[in-house]
């Protein structure tokens, strides 16, 4: 199948060139999503092999029977699905949380501070003729992101690599450091005091700025706001750099406010690097079904957001939960010691295409088909332009849709309204 | 099947006013009388019976108002409704997909349109408003600052124009052709903006005025059923009504037998006269004169509540203006070569003298234009809750309630506005007319906004006699209109007693153009435009089979 959109990173390219064993345009973690991997093989409650049918009604029993259950995951799954699940979190009183609490959602909270001006990747492949990459890595993490949206792709009024001013701003000579006009190295932890150097700079407060921060010497941090100040439109993207050194969300509220000041002379906007294909689509789809798109709690028969309780690892830390539904992650993996401590003491129940190391401490583990691959459905881009993903070959794997629907049903069932 | 039996039906369209008659819905639709025998019956004895309401302007799903969301837990916080037989609600002025279904079916309001949306999100667009129960919804794609659309109106090609009109409606499964600040927001991503119709949009040499009024041939050459539907330029400005007035005489070249060949939606935030914000005073005298005299142009009114609101535009130069006013943060999006977007917290204070005069303004307009060529907005959620319709309606009816309001507030507004010395006080058939009439004939949705044999099965039953009311009781309207006794969705009952009581999922309407049309005079522009696009062509747009209960409806 020709234009296949693939199923990986942030940057869903649309491009794809699916033959049913191999694609075309596919980059390295995109040719590794297409290709065959180990699977699960059946439904299984506690090792034993049973229908679909039957582990989802296990499974609405184990969530039914909680007192608070933890919902979490989300980010690679369709927003079909993900709407059944804050539903489905909504009727059992439970928490949902996905991948962005670990990931972006200091971007939210600084969003919730100061907005972000931002746009789509469209605006950098058109008309940026200047392009920042901060604390990300696009070359390693968003391989295709350069070629693409913002590098060396020929856009309307941009014609590609030799019109760009191409900055990259990290802690060490990454990957995409080779593609910069400029590199600037700063110390670790020190983004926070080198946006406010900037914005002084700009804002006409040179005299304030010491003769060096965070490793950057004044020279050279007047130079870098005289490029910025000078693009005639300007995209910063940044990463994981900003939201998880020193000052997270501060961070991130600090660069959108050296954004506003930019554009009070020029045009510039503000794109995180969000990770999974539909990490997006997680927080979007809560947004309009429960009014928030992480950490929402539902005890109380309504929603609730709390960053500080009710994300999936503070809940897991304080055993504020009694047992999991994890679809498409893996936090047993990725999640504190303690976080994962309190999943393998609880009942947890996983809906995944492949084995991972949650599926070792899941009691009931349901199989699913791949998403972009196997089942369709609309994920949102980084920039949250949404996307139908395709089913390009079939499969006797249930999509997490399909399992969803017959677990929600279930749980309805079982609480008899 | 249902019969409503002995209600006092106002139903202007069908010049019913006042009239004791029984009503019965049979399949969704409104019947001549039937069988009654098994069928149930609701005894609406000394009540008003009227078609549901219709909101043709109301930014109720898609990228921008779940950003406002995203970016305002605060307002999540106001519990409408817990969860149990149906969804929990939450939301304040900016409510979540549930709430908005429950809170129009919950005043008697049964059809509401989403007025801006970038082609390119559409997806968003639809899954929103499929995540919306009871009503009925359509959508209107963002024309006013596409790249093609600059081209062929700068080249006065109106075939071309034509189809690609039509090839966008069917791809995004729009209803129909939504201008924002025409050239302005792609002046923006300059930093500029446009300052009147005759400033020319950079890179294009096109102007305003021509977009406009090549839009307008497309439309009324397409035969669409909703014709342009246009936020002017300047908007928010002081002295902006000029440019309004302007934009509204466009019209004067067309003629429409139908319907109108403009709708200028939410003038309030485009009639201001003055130079600046310490003489900001009211134009509405001006513009409801220009509309009175003219049979092809309608607008909304766009009213603000004094209160919270979230403002969300398409036009993003203002939404920086008001960023920088406001001193509130800021949410922009630029959008390919399509539009963009920008999102502004905002409060509207009474002891504010520009926001008693904007809320004055609104009043004007609503009382001074005819009720056949304005219906009732707040340009949710940019001028408030769209909850607040009912109190709108009761200032409309009633002047001893506006005198109330208007002692709230700033002493400015009398001054600026003429709104104390109007004396009018529209009817029932009136309100009624702004709510359902107006908006359905604006909308050419010729089975909404009436009860005539055929017509789509959305009744409401408000505890108001209206035989036997006074304007001065002012509490009873209020009450009346915020607490309708029943609404029916094609025949379901969903509220009763001002309760939700029953879930429905409506229709989501598109207009099908392509008919007269063919994209192979396109197809050259759109591959090499798609060159430039981050989404293939082919990948581009929504399929009638992703959305929950399309209809489609046929142009011509």
């Amino acid at each position: 199948m020709r234009n296949a959109v693939c199923t990986f990173c942030g940057n869903v390219c649309d491009d794809i060139e699916f033959d049913g064993v191999t694609g075309k345009n596919l980059c390295p973690i995109g040719e590794a999503k297409f290709a065959a991997k180990r699977r699960i093989e059946a439904p299984m409650v506690r090792g034993r092999r049973v229908s679909y049918e039957e582990a989802i009604e296990k499974a609405a029993e184990v969530l039914v029977n909680a007192k608070r259950p933890l919902l979490y995951g989300w980010a690679s799954t369709v927003n079909e699905a993900i709407r059944l699940g804050v539903i489905l979190a909504e009727k059992l009183g439970g928490v949902y949380d996905q991948c962005s609490s670990v990931c972006h959602a200091p971007s939210t909270l600084a969003m919730i501070e100061e907005g972000i001006p931002g746009g789509t990747l469209g605006q950098a492949k058109n008309r940026a003729d200047v392009v920042v990459f901060w604390g990300c890595n696009p070359v390693e993490a968003h391989p295709r992101h350069p070629s693409r949206y913002s590098v060396m792709t020929k856009g309307f009024l941009t014609k590609g690599r030799q019109h760009r001013h191409v900055i990259v701003v990290d802690v060490r000579k990454t990957a995409t450091a080779y593609l910069a006009t400029e590199f600037y190295q700063i110390k670790p932890g020190y983004d926070y005091a080198v946006f406010t150097a900037l914005r002084s700079i700009i804002n006409g407060h040179e005299k304030a700025v010491p003769e060096e921060v965070g490793g950057i010497s004044k020279k050279k941090l007047k130079e870098l706001a005289d490029i910025l100040i000078n693009g005639k439109y300007g995209v910063i993207f940044y990463g994981l750099g900003l939201t998880h050194s020193r000052g997270q969300d501060r961070n991130v509220e600090n660069i959108v406010k050296l954004v506003q000041t930019l554009n009070r002379h020029t045009r510039y906007i503000l794109q995180p690097m969000r990770g999974h294909f539909n990490v997006v689509g997680a927080g979007e789809v809560a947004a309009w079904e429960a009014g928030y798109e992480y950490a929402i709690d539902f005890s109380r028969g309504y929603s609730r957001f709390l960053p500080s309780e009710f994300t999936a690892v503070e809940v897991l830390v304080r055993r504020d939960c009694d047992a999991a539904l994890i679809v498409a992650s893996d936090p047993a993996a990725h999640f504190p010691k303690e976080a994962v401590k309190r999943l393998a003491e609880i009942p947890v129940i996983q809906i995944d295409p492949h084995p991972n190391v949650t599926t070792l401490l899941a009691d009931i583990v349901i199989p699913s088909a791949l998403v972009g691959i196997e089942a369709e459905g609309t994920v949102y881009r980084m920039d949250g332009i949404p996307l139908r993903v395709k089913k390009l070959k079939d499969t006797g794997y249930w999509s997490d849709y399909e399992i969803l629907k017959l677990m929600l049903d279930k749980v309805i069932q079982l609480k008899g309204e | 099947m249902l019969h409503i039996k002995n209600g006092i039906v106002i139903d202007p369209k069908n010049g019913i006013i006042g009239e004791k008659m029984d009503i019965f819905i049979k399949d969704g639709k409104i019947v001549e009388e039937v069988e009654v025998n098994g069928c149930k019956t609701i005894d609406a004895n000394g009540k008003l019976v009227v078609a549901g309401g219709i909101d043709l302007h109301a930014h109720i799903a898609g990228g921008k108002i779940n950003t406002g969301r995203a970016m305002r837990p605060e307002e999540m916080r106001h519990v409408r409704q817990k969860t149990g037989k149906f969804r929990a609600a939450v939301g304040r002025t900016l409510l979540t997909s549930p709430a908005i279904g429950y809170e129009y079916a919950k005043m008697g309001y049964t059809t509401a349109i989403e007025p801006a949306t970038p082609s390119i999100y559409v997806i968003h667009t639809h899954e929103e408003l499929d995540s919306i129960p009871i009503i009925d919804k359509a959508t209107l794609p963002l024309f006013g600052n596409w790249h093609p659309v600059l081209r062929y109106s700068a080249d006065k090609d109106i075939e071309k124009l034509k189809s690609f009109v039509a090839w966008v409606l069917e791809r995004t499964k729009g209803y129909g052709v939504k201008l924002v600040n025409p050239g302005g927001v792609e002046a923006w991503m300059y930093g500029g903006n446009v300052k009147s119709i005759d400033d020319t949009v950079p890179g294009f040499g096109v102007t305003p005025r021509e977009i406009i009024t090549s839009l307008i041939a497309a439309v009324e050459e397409l035969k669409l059923p909703h014709s342009v539907h246009i936020h002017c330029n300047n908007l928010g400005m002081p002295g902006n009504y000029e440019t309004t007035m302007e934009t509204i005489k466009l019209a004067k070249g067309f003629e429409n037998e139908r319907r109108q060949v403009l709708h200028v939606t939410h003038v309030q935030f485009n009639a201001y006269t003055g130079s600046s914000w310490r003489d900001i005073g009211s134009g509405a005298e001006h513009i409801a004169k220009l509309i009175n005299s003219m049979d092809n142009v309608t607008i909304d009114m766009g009213q603000p509540i004094f209160g919270y609101a979230t403002t969300m535009t398409a036009d993003c130069p203002w939404q920086f203006e008001l960023h920088k006013i406001a001193k509130a943060k800021w949410c922009n999006r630029d959008i390919e070569l399509e539009t963009g977007a920008g999102i502004v917290p905002y409060v509207y204070r009474p002891k504010n003298p520009v926001n008693s005069v904007q809320w004055a303004v609104g009043l004007e307009l609503g009382l001074l234009v005819d009720s056949e060529k304005i219906a009732v907005s707040t340009d949710y959620p940019n001028g408030g809750p769209f909850t607040s319709y009912p109190y709108i309606v009761t200032l409309l009816m009633s002047r001893k309630f506006r005198e109330e309001e208007m002692k709230k507030a700033h002493p400015y507004m009398e001054k600026a506005t003429s709104l104390s010395s109007i004396d009018k006080e529209k009817s029932l058939e009136e309100v009624i007319t702004m709510t359902r009439v107006t908006p359905a004939k604006v909308l050419g949705m010729e089975n909404k906004g009436h009860l005539g044999v055929g017509a789509d099965g959305d009744v409401v039953i408000y505890d108001i006699d209206p035989l036997n009311y006074s304007s001065n009781d002012w509490q009873t309207i209020l009450k009346a209109f915020e607490n309708p006794l029943y609404t029916i969705k094609s025949g379901e009952i969903v509220v009763k007693d001002g309760e939700l009581v029953g879930e429905t999922w409506g229709r989501t309407f598109w207009v099908d153009a392509r008919a007269d049309t063919t994209t192979e005079i396109i197809e050259a522009d759109l591959e090499e435009y798609f060159n430039y696009y981050t989404v293939k062509c082919c990948n581009y747009g929504v399929k009638e089979a992703w959305l929950r209960n399309p209809v489609r409806i046929t142009a011509g």
